[in-house]
């Protein structure tokens, strides 16, 4: 068994939350006594059933405003596998939560209300999907309910998206017409739709191959700890503690140490009481190298036959996620796993409206704003591509003044 | 390439881990809160694969409410003998007798409450500035929204507004002075998930998770475990009971549940069949729909 992690964008509106509930609901995960605090809440539908988007609605705040604001994960599991949900808002102004819970998903639920079809929120929730490289993205229809389930709708909803995926190069994407109000196709297969062929979500939820398993030769390993006991019968024992971001080492591989360029060979792979052939991506181990080479915390180890990119000079995309706005004149730090340097925006080369896809120059960037920068690194980052290794190819920006995280960065090219 | 089979366990594992690593490399004093539960249990034997053979870079600090489950500190101290770690006590009686705290009086006083002022005391005389704890993310609803690297100002106050974005597995612990960070490394793991880890890691448990009989009182429909502690009258009937606990907790406020589960086997398969999730056997939390956000925001673990 594994764990499929996904997102799911869609305001309110479309039912979201609802369709969480619903999930969880029917899969049984909803325990007596949640049950019971749910049904003693106020909060109702509008034929007196349990209104279940109250269960993803976790802040006072959101529950007095019947928003979601914030991200919220949930946890669920069916015999076939483990599910972690992140619940983020729709609305615009909670765009940087979006991106938030994209960030560590393998798969996206877009939500579209069967009664509006492909409408602005659609084109942005899809363009997030695609700028954080979710591989695989679920389109539900929702509200089917309300048009009668009509297949006709269904169509000509999906013909619209089938455009808008082509555009972002969504190219993993199935559809699914749903009731979440109702239960139509959330867990159980709907007799009220005849004419869909598919699967239920959860079944589709429950084989969709994640790939949790790296094939990349870009094996990485930021250096996180160095283990040094010090103690009389561990005098020389120096490991290198992290976890594999991506590909395989193996034993007496070579290896690259970065910044320094220092080459060496796998030794000896450790977890705990075990002694590994192999770290494969995903795991928290312990690396011994043969040479004595100076290595700290920051350093990244690599395959030394699939070197990462290494300059000062990177183009990104930025989600800026402050309420301050983005300062060109200032430094801040940049934070790319376990490495921290200053950096300054040196340049915004464009900015995108999420709503239309259209790029434009831009002088300022603010709140929940996304686009193109070129970002100068005081020291040189072991970066990979992001549509070419997710792990290695972000970081995060953070203002000094307030230690505030204030930007994601997904890395696009090294500039020469 | 070998072939290796790497499960959700091993997935959860693996991710805390490298958010103990990630606390080693970005603070200067952090600390592991361990409070003789399951869940703190858990992370202990993590900081053992995070950091053996080496030490681990923090001490292990237990808030000591004085109402404890006397198999909880024999636990900790043979655990703490094993292991062979640092451990710091703050202790919630010593709050009381400096007048910082005053004890709450009345059939459903706690000490639950008081808890937090000697945690922020401890806190602030070590100079702490990240804490580890054992919170997950699917025991309650402002819980799920929580970060697992959460930021809590001078006054130990989590402000759910203001919490910053947290992308992949990047975490940021840069905090001014005076704030300290709470870390949840077991945030994405479930009830279900830490003790079906415990099961595999054979990790050693306090005897009562398990059943075993006991005097207990009923009280809010809960069962309560009769105790000094525990400001009782003449209406209260105390029975003897075939019991197990679900949290480790303060005894005036953590319940028991009737079980006959003996082995960890009959535990598993008891949660997985349970309509009463685990944080239902906290009174504390019964106080109203909002009880955990609010006492996360004043400082709460």
């Amino acid at each position: 068994m594994n764990i499929l992690k996904f997102f799911t964008a869609g305001s309110v509106d479309d039912g979201k939350s609802t369709l969480i509930g619903r999930l969880l609901y029917d899969t049984d995960s909803i325990l007596a006594d949640q049950l019971e605090a749910l049904q003693s809440s106020n909060r109702k539908n509008d034929d007196g059933t349990i209104d279940l988007a109250i269960l993803t609605d976790g802040l006072r705040a959101e529950r007095e405003q019947g928003i979601t604001i914030d991200v919220a994960y949930k946890y669920f599991q069916t015999e076939k596998r483990k599910f972690i949900i992140a619940d983020t808002p729709g609305h615009i102004q909670y765009t940087r939560n979006m991106v938030t819970g994209a960030s560590t998903a393998n798969l996206a639920i877009i939500l579209i209300d069967a009664r509006n079809g492909v409408v602005e929120q659609t084109i942005r929730h899809s363009y997030i999907v695609s700028l954080l490289g979710i591989k695989h993205v679920v389109v539900c229809i929702n509200k089917m309910d309300m048009v009668d389930y009509s297949e006709t709708i269904y169509n000509s909803i999906i013909e619209k998206y089938k455009i808008l995926a082509q555009q972002l190069k969504l190219t993993d994407v199935t559809y699914i017409p749903v009731s979440a109000l109702k239960g139509d196709n959330v867990v159980q297969t709907s007799e009220n739709m005849d004419w869909y062929e598919g699967e239920s979500l959860l079944h589709f939820l429950e084989k969709v191959d994640t790939d949790s398993l790296d094939k990349s030769q870009l094996a990485r390993m930021p250096v996180q700890w160095v283990v040094r006991p010090q103690t009389a019968e561990l005098h020389d024992y120096r490991g290198y503690a992290g976890r594999v971001l991506s590909g395989t080492f193996n034993l007496n591989d070579k290896v690259t140490v970065l910044p320094s360029g220092a080459s060496s060979i796998v030794e000896k792979i450790e977890f705990f009481d075990q002694t590994l052939d192999a770290a494969h991506a995903g795991q928290s181990v312990i690396i011994h190298l043969k040479d004595d080479v100076d290595i700290s915390r920051g350093d990244t180890i690599v395959n030394a036959s699939a070197l990462p990119q290494e300059t000062k000079l990177i183009e990104a995309d930025l989600c800026w996620m402050d309420t301050r706005a983005l300062d060109t004149s200032i430094m801040y730090n940049i934070q790319h796993n376990s490495k921290i340097t200053k950096c300054k925006i040196s340049e915004i080369l464009h900015k995108v409206d999420i709503n239309t896809l259209e790029k434009h120059a831009a002088e300022e960037f603010k709140l929940n704003d996304i686009g193109r920068v070129i970002i100068k690194t005081a020291d040189a980052l072991a970066f990979d591509l992001y549509d070419d290794n997710r792990a290695n190819g972000s970081a995060i920006l953070v203002d000094t003044r307030t230690n505030l995280t204030i930007g994601a960065l997904m890395f696009r090219a090294a500039v020469e | 390439m070998s072939t290796y089979n790497f499960d959700y366990l091993d997935e959860l594992e693996a991710e805390a881990i490298h958010i103990l690593r990630e606390v080693a490399g970005q603070f200067e004093k952090p600390a592991l809160l361990f409070s003789g539960g399951k869940d703190s249990i858990t992370l202990v034997r993590l900081a053992e694969k995070a950091f053996r053979p080496g030490k681990f870079p923090f001490p292990l600090v237990h808030i000591d409410t004085g109402h404890n489950f006397e198999e909880t500190i024999t636990y900790r101290d043979q655990m703490v003998e094993r292991i062979g770690e640092k451990l710091i006590i703050g202790s919630v009686q010593e709050s009381i007798d400096q007048g910082k705290v005053v004890e709450q009086t009345g059939k459903n006083a706690s000490r639950n409450a008081l808890q937090t002022v000697t945690l922020l005391d401890t806190i602030a005389k070590y100079q702490f500035d990240a804490c580890i704890g054992g919170a997950r993310r699917d025991e309650e609803k402002a819980r799920a929204k929580e970060r697992i690297f959460s930021v809590r100002d001078e006054f130990g106050q989590w402000d759910p507004k203001r919490q910053r974005p947290e992308l992949w597995n990047i975490y940021n612990g840069k905090i001014h002075k005076g704030e300290n960070i709470r870390v949840f490394p077991i945030s994405n793991w479930t009830e279900l998930d830490v003790w079906n880890y415990i099961r595999r890691e054979k990790i050693e448990l306090p005897s009562i998770y398990f059943s075993h009989e006991r005097d207990v009182i009923t009280r809010n429909g809960q069962l309560m475990a009769a105790s000094p502690f525990l400001n009782m009258d003449d209406e209260d009937i105390v029975e003897r009971k075939q019991v197990r606990f679900r949290t480790v907790g303060d005894m005036s406020c953590t319940a028991a549940v009737e079980s006959d589960a003996f082995l960890i086997d009959d535990i598993i398969s008891e949660i997985s069949a349970s309509k009463i999730s685990e944080r239902g056997a906290r009174l504390d939390d019964k106080v109203s729909e909002a009880a955990m956000e609010d006492r996360k925001k004043g400082g709460y673990f």
